[in-house]
């Protein structure tokens, strides 16, 4: 078989297809950063997830530490137990302190983890003990409402009870 | 007043006839060409023949808008963005905007303009000249010397198509973003590499690229071998080939996006 050049052609656009494949899968999709090598599992149970999901990021001090591997539900305790995926080479303390924030006031939401003081660092398949759950923006506003309006509710009263001794 | 509606009827009745006629044509056409594709697969020349025809010579257009969609989504979306603050997030509205969406339709659509039609004209004046008949006549299927390969080769041009297209509308991106505006160098491809997922983005793109690379590809195949085969009926089949082509690419874009979107 004859050798042309429509061939070379055709080989130089697959060739940049593929190219181009590999090029989004690293350069602009997660292939490269999600791939943290060797991790170990550690869980920790929340009453309150908010807005988790799986594959969120696990921070500590802001550097992405590990990710968020499954959430399920425990029915013993009414909680909800997250699995994380932390990279071997960071140890955290054994009395490390778990808890959900939010990226900007709207964003994603991840774990935070913030070391104790605890000299024994966390094995795998080890329970988190310490944990602080997501804040839920609809509590707050209803906590803070209702702050208000027994704050309002008081003076009120303190003012009826000024009009009355008058 | 009865004789109009029943013309009427008549008339609505046997254009379903024969759309029904063109369905059961179209269906056994697909047929044909996956069991005469045994037969093009092992003559592979023919294919990389196809590819060069319909793949390469379609790159120039194709790379040329993707790179000016790039520079035109990143103009709008930091228009938008700025105004909450987030303008770092531009490159997060590119890259998903293409790799999700713009890229495989929109090659799709200059896919079915450039070489669907290609195509069409092709077979159609194949036909017209009775060529197909000629080759029957020496014992040789057309389906397999002549449909099959241009299928295979649409098939096999559109994800690498739709591939480029995503990255040069990247780059493109990346050159109004960066060095125009002056978002920060750093924040455009870390934020982007964040938010894009391999399996949920790329791959499903790569999957509808796939699909409107089948879709094309059959529906020029079979507009040119079912055109009339006067000049007149060549000319219709082409246009015919783009309308149905782009409205099937915008159809199936919808129901593939619902299947992919739902948890």
């Amino acid at each position: 078989m004859e050798r042309t050049t429509i061939d070379l052609w055709v080989g130089i656009f697959v060739a940049a297809g593929v190219a181009a494949l590999m090029g989004l899968a690293m350069k602009v999709g997660n292939l490269t950063t999600s791939g943290i090598g060797d991790t170990y599992t550690v869980t920790a149970a929340f009453e309150n997830i908010g807005g988790l999901k799986a594959r969120a990021p696990v921070k500590s001090a802001g550097v992405v530490v590990g990710r968020v591997d499954g959430i399920q539900f425990d029915d013993k305790t009414y909680e909800a137990i997250v699995t994380l995926k932390v990279d071997k080479r960071y140890e955290f303390p054994k009395d490390t302190f778990a808890s959900i924030y939010t990226s900007g006031l709207l964003g994603e939401q991840y774990v935070g983890l913030d070391a104790g003081g605890d000299s024994v660092a966390l094995k795998n398949n080890d329970k988190i003990a310490h944990t602080q759950d997501a804040v839920v923006l609809e509590k707050m506003i209803s906590q803070f409402l209702y702050n208000k309006a027994s704050e309002t509710g008081d003076a009120k009263s303190g003012d009826k009870k000024q009009a009355e001794e008058k | 007043m009865l004789e109009r509606l029943t013309k009427l009827l008549q008339g609505i009745g046997n254009r379903t006839i024969e759309r029904m006629w063109r369905l059961g044509a179209a269906a056994r056409f697909s047929f044909y060409t996956l069991v005469y594709s045994g037969e093009s697969l092992r003559r592979p020349w023919l294919i990389v023949r196809e590819v060069y025809f319909t793949g390469v010579m379609s790159l120039i257009i194709i790379l040329v808008s993707a790179f000016f969609v790039g520079m035109v989504l990143a103009l709008q979306g930091y228009n938008t963005l700025q105004k909450y603050g987030s303008s770092d997030a531009i490159g997060v509205l590119v890259a998903l905007s293409l790799v999700r969406e713009l890229g495989p339709v929109v090659t799709a659509l200059l896919f079915a303009g450039r070489a669907g039609t290609a195509i069409t004209a092709e077979i159609g004046l194949m036909k017209a000249t009775e060529q197909l008949s000629a080759m029957e006549m020496m014992a040789v299927s057309p389906i397999a010397r002549v449909v099959a390969p241009r299928f295979w080769a649409g098939v096999i041009s559109m994800p690498i198509l739709a591939s480029l297209f995503s990255m040069t509308g990247v780059l493109g991106g990346y050159l109004v973003a960066v060095p125009l505006i002056g978002v920060d160098d750093g924040a455009f491809w870390s934020q982007m590499q964040a938010s894009v997922d391999f399996r949920e983005d790329i791959v499903n793109g790569f999957i509808k690229s796939c699909v409107f690379g089948v879709a094309c590809t059959f529906i020029a195949l079979f507009e040119g071998y079912d055109a009339p085969p006067t000049a007149e009926g060549v000319s219709r089949a082409t246009t015919r080939t783009v309308v149905i082509s782009s409205l099937a690419v915008l159809g199936l874009d919808f129901v593939l996006t619902s299947f992919m979107l739902s948890p």
